[in-house]
């Protein structure tokens, strides 16, 4: 085991969590309501939903995974960064819009909006269970990239003591998330997001002076692809390997594909819509799709991690390994411990707004509307807090039980749930000509479609079309989804009531009293 | 002209088959890598133009 490392490790991981805790104090509010407890009141400023968003957009996703594909595969890797790149023009036409009827209405998740624009109970459903089942996928990749570093100290990744470390960390973090709820996360990330901007800058300068420049870093890279690619298709049996620093011509699609089905998906999560409801006004929402592209230049940054990888001459037999293993290669162990520390909590800050944005969802339009029509505001925090402790616990079934290779699928395969609720969102928010039973069937199809593609030996986020190149399957289905909803919505009749009407989706909307706060100063 | 501001870096980042070369190189960096990188800042610079266009 790593000594120094180890100790700098605890030490920030328990400076977050004293946060953690003690941020139910923070900007105190009535913690027995839910958007209280779940939405911090509302009253995120500017600043802190840039750093709240960034700390819960950024994740194990990009420090763990992200460099993974790109070791393992070089170029194709990069597609997270065009599709960063196309987040923010639709963050920046579509949410504004959903902030505000959100507001007037109070409306909390998605399944709330679409309830109350289609006036579908079946619909309602249908989105909330896409939520909290795309979810699950992602918080298992959250702790994927937990568990690389703990391993990456020295502890053993064989038995099943192999967990512990994993397992404590995990239930301190369900713990501070249930009794400060998003508060918790919100304070968390300034520390999160200003460790990883150290560690960037750190690996981003040093590595490549060590490895002697980044042309030589994309020289070696290159040879070394040449050279797995060879190797692979004489190993027996032979595997056909894409890699390279550029794309193969038969990456180029799915390269594509993916960029622009994970944009269209990425604001659909519950986290993500957590992030955007929590802010205070519409200008907050405008200032982030401005800002948070910096994040994307550290994501592209981070993930020319995976290049830096092959070019030191790492040999592997879990890509995911690659950020863990160059640091312990290129720097002194107290900044391995600082760099670690900067990746668990990375992984800790969204997997928190990740089971809150999960539990709101499944006590609003799942527990409430099937179950329990008469709960007060106390019974559906406290119902939200139990939620996010279950939503977690699964979580950690799914890591413990499915072994990965490449964490990255967890998320492309979630990408894939979730973009099945798109049409309803987008659609709702220009227009009702399109409604309720059309978009619940378009769901059904879209989703069985996607099933009927993924499904084979292994779970693929892409499909092989037959005319050639491969596609990701989540942008095929959302599609057919959108197509069938739109062509059935010319023959049923448009029954369903609407709660809104078209002003409400215009910059405007007041928060009720109690919500309105100066922003204090931080 | 909001949405002609907004749908330019949506097509220079979809524009693949364009970037996916070595040549011309940037201070060390293929083609793909410094385009790529390179449309982060010029997608945010749009957004804010579709910003002061919108009056807001």
């Amino acid at each position: 085991m790593n000594v120094v490392a180890t100790v700098v490790f605890v030490f920030f991981f328990l400076l977050v969590t004293v946060m953690g805790f003690w941020a139910a104090r923070w900007k105190a509010g009535d913690l027995g309501k839910l958007d209280e407890w779940g939405l911090g009141g509302r009253q995120f400023g500017p600043w802190i939903t840039w750093f709240l968003l960034g700390g819960d957009l950024y994740t194990a996703y990009t420090v763990i995974a992200v460099p993974a594909l790109v070791y393992a595969m070089g170029a194709y890797g990069l597609f997270a960064v065009p599709y960063t790149v196309l987040i923010y023009p639709l963050v920046f036409v579509l949410m504004p819009r959903l902030w505000n009827v959100s507001a007037r209405h109070g409306y909390v998740t998605a399944a709330d909006f679409t309830y109350g624009r289609y006036g579908h109970k079946g619909l309602e459903l249908v989105v909330a269970i896409t939520g909290i089942v795309a979810t699950m996928p992602y918080i298992a990749l959250q702790l994927v990239g937990m568990e690389k570093v703990i391993q990456g100290l020295g502890f053993s990744s064989e038995g099943l003591m192999s967990h512990a470390p994993l397992t404590i960390a995990f239930i301190i973090l369900a713990l501070y998330t249930y009794t400060s709820g998003l508060r918790a996360p919100a304070l968390i990330a300034f520390v999160k997001d200003i460790m990883i901007y150290v560690f960037v800058i750190a690996a981003v300068i040093i590595i490549p002076y060590q490895l002697g420049g980044f042309a030589s870093i994309f020289a070696a890279a290159s040879t070394a692809y040449t050279e797995a690619v060879a190797a692979a298709a004489s190993a027996t049996p032979p595997v056909n390997l894409s890699a390279g620093i550029i794309l193969t011509p038969g990456q180029v699609v799915p390269f594509m594909t993916l960029a622009l089905g994970s944009a269209f998906a990425l604001f659909m999560y519950p986290h993500s819509l957590t992030g955007v409801l929590s802010s205070k006004d519409t200008k907050t929402i405008r200032f982030n799709a401005m800002t948070l592209p910096a994040y994307s230049l550290v994501l592209g940054l981070i993930a020319l991690l995976g290049l830096m990888g092959r070019a030191a001459g790492l040999k592997l037999s879990n890509a995911q390994d690659v950020v863990p293993q160059l640091f312990l290669k290129m720097f002194p162990d107290w900044f391995v411990g600082f760099s670690f520390a900067a990746i668990a909590i990375g992984a800790l800050v969204p997997a928190a707004v990740m089971s809150i944005g999960a539990a709101n969802t499944f006590t609003r339009n799942i527990w409430r509307p099937f179950v329990n029509a008469n709960m007060s505001a106390a019974q559906e925090t406290d119902m939200a807090k139990l939620l996010s402790l279950i939503v977690k616990v699964g979580a950690l079934a799914f890591i413990i039980f499915i072994p990965t290779k490449y964490a990255i699928d967890f998320q492309l395969l979630g990408g894939i749930v979730i973009l099945q609720i798109f049409p309803a969102m987008v659609f709702g928010l220009y227009t009702r000509r399109i409604h309720g039973t059309p978009l619940f069937i378009g769901w059904v199809v879209g989703m069985a479609l996607s099933i009927y593609l993924a499904w084979g030996p292994k779970w693929t986020p892409t499909w092989p079309t037959p005319l050639g190149f491969g596609v990701y399957i989540g942008l095929l289905t959302v599609v057919v989804n959108a197509l069938v909803a739109v062509l059935l919505s010319l023959i049923l009749p448009n029954t369903g009531a609407d709660q809104t009407k078209p002003s409400d989706f215009e910059d405007g909307a007041k928060l009720p009293p109690h919500q309105q706060q100066p922003e204090p100063i931080l | 002209m909001k949405y002609i501001l907004l749908l330019i870096p949506c097509v220079l980042t979809l524009a693949t088959p364009f970037y996916n070369s070595v040549e011309p190189q940037l201070l060390g960096f293929p083609f793909f890598y410094w385009f790529n990188l390179l449309l982060v800042p010029v997608s945010a610079l749009f957004i804010y133009a579709a910003s002061k266009v919108e009056g807001r």
